[in-house]
């Protein structure tokens, strides 16, 4: 079992968090990990991304080789177009929100960067803020993202719950609960329209 | 025991703690910061008193190690490859004077420059210093070698430099822990005039660090971070050193080259092993991340000997830091390719925050200087250096930490009339006092606008060791008390700012505009930490 995953995404928009829940699930399994993060200067409402990489086998590599990523998760639009050369052409899967966080002047329109992902074997376009709305917080949106992806990963539904419970215990028993409800929400969706 | 997932700088930050450290000291700097922030907050560390506030800048904080190691203690001082500079002098004679408590300098080096103004390699300076060098492939060896550097330091009495990149620095893997040492009891040298630099006394300690060369070069044999790999296929050899060795055995099914490889975690590397490696092959391939030190040794100058490859020679990219494919091209094999970028994909470079009070600092500023002539603005390091881009575009220079008093001062005696210096707090502190002495003592014509903050915002909110006290400092050091002026950078108090601003860059002499307001950030987890403490009271009660 091999998984390379790209997380991407604008700094502060829980990409991390999504790291540290797969990252939690994928231990639980016994699996092996490896994952870069970005720290420093580009956190400052510049794109982010993490390298995260799980396997049954060691790793060698902290970066994920370009052409041989299997997934890219982003929880942000035109962010998940940045990095599809790192995508496997024949096999990866791209899973990003449709909801565009605009924070620039040439921000393009949100049909073209659809239209592009579109163009892709394996996609999942998901309106992660409505979906998380309905479960009570716009906040859980990268659980809602998460979920959506969590059919592609090779890792069991039971581990993810008990990533979310064992991330969010500190958070309290209603954050526990609405993030166990996004990842559900975003599930449903991904199972329903493959 | 179990593993834990840590960030290569967490491994190093553990390792010290169970290598028995008595203080850390640092300053932030991307991308070392986590290593004291992983200190500070650990709860053994705390329960053994282990000193980690942070330090003004990395020279006090080298001196202060320096200071531990003499009184026989072991310690570790972090910082980034560009603080190395600030602390070079302590550094360098610490290598004269030699440890006498385990003494280990961790510099994070940023190549790519993800978050820095240059790439400069680390690894030069350990060999300036003529001290042995640790680099980590990876978090385990991050772990290894911060408690082997306390062992190697202690035996050969020498400071031991331990480098990282920012990819190791930044990732996370699972590291088993070994067992703890304990810290030393207060034991000062045997010889007290040991750390007395006297001519004399340097000279007879240079000898003495020169005359250890060879046993640190075996030291590299023995110790087991350095390893030879043999392989059949003998028509090239690989030397590849730190984080190199990752992307370099990504490249082959179960990481197994077919070349001979040479493994290099440890510095000065023996003769020996190049040696057996340089007459086992045709060729030379070196990968390093970071600047092409021991390609430039093995090629010398006029390049007479076998073919040796790597970034001087082109088969790797002359600078950047290193991947998998890059890699795989130095190596003749060819590469996956993803799907081509998408035009719809705009550039989005990070920026101040929403709120942030740079913002109205700076849009005050743009407004008092637009009766000037544009190019008058010296600036420093830290968030405000964003203002740079558009829309602000308010800033001209951003060299080193404190250059932007400094360079003022320059720029108005060249005859720029007025020149500003736009600088934050904890650079201020860090190393922009000195600067701010000399304008006062050549009375210069440069109005200074410290934008405090509160905080070392970029690095992600560490203390700042201005807090409360930049005022003080701008009277102490000789500024006229009315000319010391304090501004809120708040939209509403646009108007009244650039009047402020207006009449200090009028002034014919030293002038300073503190603009004080909270980060965002840290003010946001300041309330959010009170709204907790609020709800806990009220669950009490």
């Amino acid at each position: 079992m091999k998984k390379d995953i790209i997380l991407a995404g604008v700094g502060g928009q829980g990409i991390l968090t999504i790291a540290t829940i797969i990252g939690v699930a994928a231990l639980s399994e016994g699996l092996q990990l490896k994952q870069s993060e970005v720290h420093g200067m580009s956190q400052r409402g510049g794109d982010v991304q993490s390298h995260l990489r799980i396997s049954s086998k060691s790793i060698a590599s902290d970066l994920i080789p370009e052409g041989k990523a299997d997934m890219i998760i982003s929880v942000e639009p035109m962010e998940s177009l940045r990095y599809v050369n790192m995508l496997d052409k024949g096999n990866g899967w791209l899973v990003s929100s449709m909801n565009p966080f605009n924070n620039i002047s040439d921000y393009p329109d949100l049909e073209e960067i659809l239209h592009e992902i579109w163009k892709l074997p394996h996609y999942v376009t998901i309106d992660a803020d409505k979906i998380a709305k309905e479960q009570g917080s716009v906040k859980a949106a990268n659980i809602v993202v998460l979920g959506a992806a969590s059919p592609y990963l090779g890792i069991q539904y039971e581990s993810f719950t008990d990533a979310i419970k064992s991330v969010f215990s500190k958070k309290g028993e209603d954050i526990v609960k609405l993030n166990l409800k996004a990842l559900r929400a975003g599930r449903q969706y991904a199972e329903k329209r493959t | 025991m179990k593993k834990l997932l840590l960030l290569g700088d967490e491994a190093i930050a553990q390792g010290a703690i169970d290598a028995g450290i008595s203080g850390v000291y640092a300053y932030p700097g991307t991308p070392s910061t986590e290593i004291t922030e992983y200190i500070q907050a650990s709860a053994e560390a705390r329960e053994r008193d282990v000193k980690s506030k942070w330090s003004t800048n990395e020279k006090t904080a080298m001196e202060t190690a320096i200071g531990m190691s003499y009184a026989g203690k072991k310690s570790l001082v972090c910082m980034k490859h560009v603080g190395l500079n600030v602390a070079a002098d302590a550094f360098i004679n610490s290598a004269i004077t030699g440890a006498n408590g385990g003494l280990v300098v961790l510099s994070a080096d940023d190549p790519s420059m993800h978050s820095s103004q240059n790439e400069q390699d680390s690894r030069f300076y350990g060999r300036f210093a003529y001290v042995p060098i640790l680099e980590p492939s990876n978090q385990q060896e991050a772990y290894d070698m911060a408690r082997y550097a306390f062992v190697l330091s202690e035996k050969y009495g020498v400071p031991v430099l331990l480098r990282i990149t920012t990819r190791l620095a930044h990732s996370r893997s699972g590291v088993l822990r070994t067992e703890s040492a304990t810290e030393n009891e207060l034991k000062l040298p045997s010889d007290l005039r040991q750390f007395v630099l006297l001519p004399y006394i340097a000279r007879k300690q240079y000898n003495t660090l020169l005359a250890k060369q060879d046993a640190l070069e075996e030291d590299a044999i023995t110790s087991g971070f350095n390893k030879y790999i043999e392989g059949n296929d003998k028509s090239l050899g690989i030397i590849a050193c730190g984080i190199a060795y990752n992307y370099l055995i990504e490249n082959y099914e179960d990481g197994k080259v077919p070349y001979p490889v040479l493994k290099i975690g440890q510095y000065p590397v023996p003769k020996k092993m190049l040696q057996k490696l340089y007459d086992s092959v045709d060729e030379i391939l070196v990968l390093e991340e970071g600047y092409p030190i021991l390609e430039e040794l093995l090629r010398g100058y006029l390049n007479l000997g076998k073919k040796i490859k790597g970034r001087m020679e082109g088969s790797v990219p002359r600078a950047g830091e290193l991947n998998p494919n890059i890699v795989a091209k130095a190596l003749g094999m060819g590469v996956a390719e993803g799907f081509d970028p998408a035009n719809v994909v705009k550039g989005r470079p990070p920026k101040l925050c929403d709120g942030c009070g740079h913002w109205d600092s700076f849009a005050a500023l743009n407004e008092a200087m637009k009766s000037y002539s544009p190019g008058r603005v010296l600036s420093d390091i830290g968030c405000y250096t964003l203002s740079a881009l558009p829309p602000l575009q308010a800033i001209n220079s951003c060299v080193d930490m404190g250059a932007s008093i400094t360079m003022a001062i320059g720029a108005s005696e060249a005859g720029l009339i007025p020149a500003v210096a736009a600088i934050g707090d904890s650079t201020f502190t860090h190393s922009g006092i000195t600067g701010l002495l000399d304008a006062v003592n050549r009375k210069a014509s440069i109005t200074v606008l410290i934008n405090d903050n509160a905080t070392t915002g970029m690095t992600g909110g560490q203390d700042s060791a201005a807090y409360g006290k930049v005022e003080d400092i701008c009277r102490g050091v000789g500024v006229e008390e009315e000319h010391i002026r304090i501004i809120k950078p708040l939209r509403r108090l646009h108007d009244e700012n650039v009047q402020v601003l207006k009449e200090e860059l009028e002034y014919k002499g030293v002038s300073v505009v503190i603009a004080r307001r909270e980060c965002v950030q840290t003010l946001a987890r300041r309330m959010k930490l009170k709204a907790i403490e609020k709800k806990k009271a009220a669950a009490k009660a």
